[in-house]
């Protein structure tokens, strides 16, 4: 088991049982000793109302990109519906740089059935799934004990605990694919069919998985509710920020010394959380830039990351939080290659559905990976920058959004470099100026 | 009434039910929203995005295919933002689109040309190399060509929702994503051609027509098919008399957009080498080519001989014929040649069910009816394979208005998988088995009851108390197997029952009995091919065959005389519904004649006085004369189908019920025809099977 030495100023609350070096996953007997079900004896004694109310106050947001707000979202889910409900556990993680999920289930496994069972009674549902992707079969294998545990304690099935409650919980692995972990896609595909997105309206809390009432948030959201049920809603809130509460899983990762996943309160400055707990760009360089929430969230330069990282604050500066993968670029960095291998990756993951991320992803991958080896045109970063805003919110999922947008921020931002980057090679250039032969 | 929405589009204001899609509205009011994706009649998938539209106070484009009309919503479909976009979406699409129109079967006729020339730009800014995959082969009808698709996913739409026989899927991921049949590499499936028809690009091409001509160079001729009983409107696409194609390309008919593999690829016996086309004569035991004067002038001298002698005739009629040519034969036949000998052969007992209906009005459905029909009930057939118009319709029924489908078969059918009930039966007991579902049936508003050739005479009356026991409105429909198995009935090709039902005045031979029979003099069958599963008991009688090949039948004939195809006359024909349309001649044949034209030039040969012998002449005779067809001519003239009346009141006689039996054919067998069309035979599922398990 690798995991970075903790930093002191680390807020650990999902991740307080893990210890350093942690050899084994915290099983049953362990987790229980440490206040483990604890929060969710509690909900056992409070009406689903209550429940989702606790969590609302607590003002958790999903942390698989979007930040939605978890309670909202389970208030959603359609309760007097006669159909059954589901919970769906968002295991796929496959936000490039992020790596927090693994860490949690590797390590507390227990953890994330509780938050299931918490959600379960507040949504009414008996049955769960924990998609994950295909290449965690070691975290899979952890999780499917920490499940059988549960279910020989009494804290999965039937009757649970004595109290009247029914939930079954069971993993499902992904075959690889990025776009598996976009909730509707993931829902499809845990149906055993091909992961395409769904349209939307209707959306998971009313047709879900197998057409029933399903809520779908990520492993460390699940991972946040236990605690806020033991220490209650405001407790958690605190931790915070006053409008994003609680604490944050961050994956730093990129050129700096200290890489690693770290627990932060929401809030925690960015700059401080490069140069304190990752301790500084490493070789001694000096910072050119920063990914803030994974490869889908817009790039920031060295000017724009002293402030607080939250999902308002990320907001305004022009990014967001997503995923909670923190990259970090030293002054050598070159932003084309790193552009080029980024679209690579969306061009490769792009489902085909529809025609602008379809298209547009494998036409920008060409473009970048050309200009990558020398050979670009002037006109190539205009267009880069076109082609990106064409696709943004045009797209049928957010995918296509999530190509787009570092995109548009790396050539906007490194305009420069593009242009160092074009070509003496022999290449077809319309001359300028031309006029189309037809003008439509 | 669903609630009412005013809303703006385009700065004109529209009520609309709340829900219509936006694109609907916008179509009610003449203004196009462009889409690949979206067809009316199956499941969204705004996925293509070319319909993506401006709303007032959303920030992002809204794809028209799937927003529902609210109260108060401003949609402009031609701002500068969404023509922008659209001009964006065409340029990615047509990045790795291989743009190779002047050789694509779909050039002139293809959505995207059309969408580039109206909403395109004019400059391509891709430079890179574009994806590709080569093209496949899946089955004898269907070709598909990954690079030109566009993946707007109606082919698997129109295939697993239309046909409910999900034959294709999606393999792959981003630009390498393509469309793959469901079991790998090669179709099992309807081979309809749907997917083909509805692929707005040359992606799915057809085994018959692929890189054989450009579509402005034919002419497109509105008929009828020449196959199965359900009457799909099909057009020919014809270059210099050679029928290079048939689809239903402006979905005019009571089938819209449907044809099956025969409609759509079947017209190939046309053009068979095996057609017959100069006369043929048996000299020395022989049959030789001869003039059509010297075999027109040996056949009327024969019949005149008989008939002065008073000699015995036999006369089959064709299920296949028009109208025209069965009333003309049986005329011929009866006031000509002074018989009553003469038949066809039956495949539903039609007679039977106008008895038992006596005259009652509006209980006998129309292919329409099968898609508003609330309940709708089938006896003894396998409908997808025999008679796939009325399958799609009832399937389409439930998708789009949740209407229930029982069955009451003898094996497993496709209805089975939506059907509200399926009951299986023993041989004979079908109408036993149905008061099982009185209850159910009883619960629906309107009840259509089809039934095949397993349910006849007296069982057909029993039936038809049945449904009026469930005390809602019931309809019916005869299942019969050709193209105008009914027509047939209705101008007295039979026995015991002239035009319109009226009882023969004497009753001749049926057909079997004139098989049967050891001393007949003559021999004549006119489209039919009786030998073909049984002997002719008369060895001295003269043989007379009209025929497109040289069948069973033909190869006994003392004179064969060379028929044109359905492909090649006007006329009309009446479906197993009892709708009467018109038959368009597309195609030319060298040295055939049609029916009715053989028999006008023997009737003058033979100095008869039966009228004159041109379609509209008879037509007109039949509309005058037989009972239930004074049908409206404008709704024939424009190629609309004419529901016929049931007969008034009771017949006097009863029909030989005996004689009714099904061919049986499959979606790739067609009669004694379908041996002559490579492209059925040529099929993997050729010849098929009913009750598949
Ligand atoms: C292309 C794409 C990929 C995504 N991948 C993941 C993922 O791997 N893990 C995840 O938790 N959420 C992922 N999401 C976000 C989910 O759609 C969804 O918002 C999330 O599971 C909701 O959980 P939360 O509210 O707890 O964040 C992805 C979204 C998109 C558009
Ligand atoms: S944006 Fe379109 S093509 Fe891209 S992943 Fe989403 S649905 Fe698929
Ligand atoms: S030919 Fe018909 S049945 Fe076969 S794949 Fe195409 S639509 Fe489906
Ligand atoms: S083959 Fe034709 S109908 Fe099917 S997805 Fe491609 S373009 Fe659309």
């Amino acid at each position: 088991m690798l995991l970075n030495q903790p930093h002191p100023l680390e807020t650990r609350v999902l991740t307080r049982r893990f210890e350093y070096p942690q050899k084994n996953p915290i099983w049953v007997d362990e987790f229980v000793a440490k206040q483990g079900y604890e929060g969710f004896r509690k909900a056992l004694g409070m009406s689903p109302d209550e429940i989702i109310e606790e969590v609302k106050k607590s003002s958790l947001r999903g942390r698989g990109g979007a930040g939605f707000p978890t309670g909202l979202k389970w208030s959603f889910v359609d309760r007097k519906s006669s159909k059954p409900k589901y919970v769906v556990v968002n295991g796929d993680e496959g936000e490039p740089g992020t790596c927090k999920d693994r860490v949690l289930i590797e390590h507390d496994p227990h953890r994330l059935i509780e938050g299931c069972l918490i959600c379960a009674r507040a949504i009414g549902a008996e049955r769960g799934w924990v998609y994950i992707r295909g290449e965690y079969r070691f975290h899979i294998d952890i999780l499917d004990k920490a499940i059988a545990e549960a279910y020989e304690r009494g804290y999965l099935g039937e009757n649970i605990l004595g109290s009247g409650m029914t939930f079954h919980l069971s993993t499902h692995t992904g075959a690889g694919s990025y776009e598996c972990g976009e909730e509707s896609a993931l829902l499809e595909s845990l149906e055993g069919k091909r992961g395409n997105p769904r349209l939307k309206p209707p959306f998971p809390a009313t047709v879900g998985a197998f057409q029933c009432p399903t809520t779908v948030n990520n492993v460390e959201t699940f991972c946040a509710v236990p605690d806020i049920l033991l220490n209650g809603g405001d407790w958690y809130h605190a931790l915070g920020t006053p409008k994003n509460g609680g604490t944050r899983m961050v994956c730093l990762s990129g050129h700096i010394n200290n890489p690693g996943v770290y627990e932060v309160p929401l809030g925690f400055n960015m700059k401080r959380l490069i140069e304190e707990i990752g301790g500084g760009v490493w070789k001694g360089r000096k910072l050119k830039a920063v990914i803030p929430g994974g490869s889908s969230s817009p790039i920031l330069t060295a000017d724009e990351v002293d402030i607080p990282a939250d999902y308002d604050s990320l907001a305004k500066a022009g990014s967001m939080l997503g995923s909670g993968a923190t990259m970090v670029c030293d002054e050598t960095t070159d932003m084309v290659k790193l552009l080029a291998r980024v679209m690579k990756f969306y061009a490769h993951e792009s489902c085909g559905w529809c025609i602008p991320c379809r298209e547009g992803t494998a036409w920008l991958a060409k473009i970048l990976a050309r200009m990558d080896e020398g050979a670009g045109m002037t006109r190539d970063i205009d267009m880069i920058d076109q082609l990106a805003t064409s696709m943004f919110g045009r797209t049928f999922c957010a995918l296509g959004d999530a190509a787009a947008m570092p995109t548009m921020s790396i050539v906007r931002k490194f305009r420069n470099e593009f242009e160092a980057k074009i070509g003496s090679t022999e290449v077809f250039v319309p001359a300028p100026g031309t006029q189309p032969l037809v003008v439509l | 009434m669903a609630e009412l929405v005013t809303l703006t589009i385009d700065g004109k204001q529209i009520t609309a039910e709340k829900g219509t899609l936006v694109i609907e509205a916008a179509k009610k009011i003449g203004i196009e929203i462009p889409a690949f994706c979206y067809y009316e009649g199956y499941s969204l998938q705004a996925a293509c995005r070319m319909c993506l539209v401006e709303v007032e106070k959303m920030p992002k484009l809204q794809p028209g295919c799937t927003l529902p009309a609210a109260e108060g919503m401003v949609v402009m479909t031609d701002s500068p933002k969404v023509v922008e976009a659209r001009k964006s979406t065409l340029e990615f699409l047509l990045t790795n689109h291989p743009l190779d129109c002047p050789v694509c079967d779909k050039g002139g006729e293809c959505e995207l040309q059309d969408m580039v020339f109206r909403y395109g730009a004019g400059e391509s800014r891709f430079t890179e190399i574009k994806h590709h995959a080569n093209e496949k082969q899946w089955s004898p009808m269907v070709y598909y060509d990954p690079a030109r698709c566009i993946l707007c996913y109606r082919c698997i739409r129109v295939c697993d929702e239309g046909l409910g026989v999900g034959a294709l899927g999606l393999t792959h991921r981003g630009v390498h994503a393509e469309i793959t049949p469901s079991n790998g590499d090669h179709l099992e499936c309807d081979e309809c051609g749907m997917c083909i028809d509805i692929c707005p690009v040359g992606a799915l091409t057809s085994g018959s027509y692929r890189y054989k001509s450009r579509p402005w160079e034919m002419n497109h001729v509105g008929t009828i098919c020449a196959h199965c009983s359900n009457g799909c409107k099909t057009t020919l696409s014809i270059r210099n008399g050679e029928i290079m194609r048939a689809n239903n390309r402006d979905q005019s008919g009571i089938n819209g957009e449907f044809l099956c593999a025969k409609g759509r690829f079947g017209y190939d016996f046309v053009h068979s080498e095996e057609r017959l086309q100069t006369p043929l004569v048996r000299k020395d035991g022989e049959l030789v080519e001869a003039s059509w004067s010297e075999a027109l002038a040996l056949v009327a001298k024969k019949f005149g001989d008989v008939k002065a002698k008073g000699g015995k005739f036999g006369v089959v009629g064709s299920a296949r014929t028009t109208n025209e040519e069965a009333y003309y034969l049986q005329k011929f036949a009866r006031q000509g040649l002074g018989t009553a000998n003469i038949d066809h052969r039956r495949s539903g007992d039609v007679a039977s069910l106008l008895n038992a209906l006596a005259g009652k009005r509006d209980a006998l459905a129309t292919v329409a009816d099968l898609y508003t029909t609330k309940a709708a009930l089938v006896i003894g057939s396998d409908l997808s394979q025999q008679h796939p118009l009325l399958a799609f319709q009832l399937r389409a029924n439930y998708r789009h208005h949740g209407s229930s489908t029982y069955t009451v078969t003898r094996g497993p059918v496709r209805e089975d998988s939506y059907a509200a009930r399926s009951i299986r039966f023993e041989a004979g007991d079908e109408i036993g088995a149905l008061d099982q579902l009185r209850e159910d049936l009883s619960k629906h508003a309107s009840v259509v009851i089809l039934f095949g050739d397993s349910v006849k005479g007296g069982d057909v009356a029993k039936l038809v108390a049945f449904g009026d026991s469930l005390g809602v409105g019931v309809k019916y429909v005869c299942l019969m197997d050709y193209s105008n198995s009914r027509g047939a009935w209705d101008m007295g090709l039979t026995h015991e029952y002239g035009p319109g039902y009226e009882a023969a005045e004497q009753r001749g031979l049926s057909l079997p009995e004139m098989l049967a029979a050891k001393d007949l003099d003559v021999f004549w069958a006119v489209g039919a091919n009786p030998l073909a599963d049984a002997e002719l008991g008369s060895n001295d009688a003269f043989v007379v065959v009209q025929e497109l090949f040289l069948t069973e039948t033909a190869r006994r004939a003392d004179v064969v005389l060379p028929a044109a195809s359905a492909y090649e006359k006007n006329g009309t024909v009446t479906n197993t519904c009892g709708e009467v349309q018109r038959l368009k001649a597309g195609a030319k044949v060298m040295g055939v004649k049609t029916d009715l034209e053989i028999m006008g030039l023997l009737a003058k040969e033979m100095g008869l006085d039966l009228g004159i012998w041109t379609p509209e002449k008879v037509f007109e005779e039949i509309r005058r004369t037989v009972r239930g067809y004074n049908v409206q001519l404008p709704i024939i003239v424009t190629g609309g189908a004419a529901p016929t009346q049931p007969v008034s009141g009771q017949l006097a006689v009863l029909p030989d019920v005996s004689l009714v039996r099904s061919a049986e054919d499959t979606l790739f067998t067609s009669g004694s025809l379908g041996r002559y069309s490579k492209m059925l035979n040529a099929a993997m599922e050729a010849p098929g099977k009913l009750y598949k398990e």
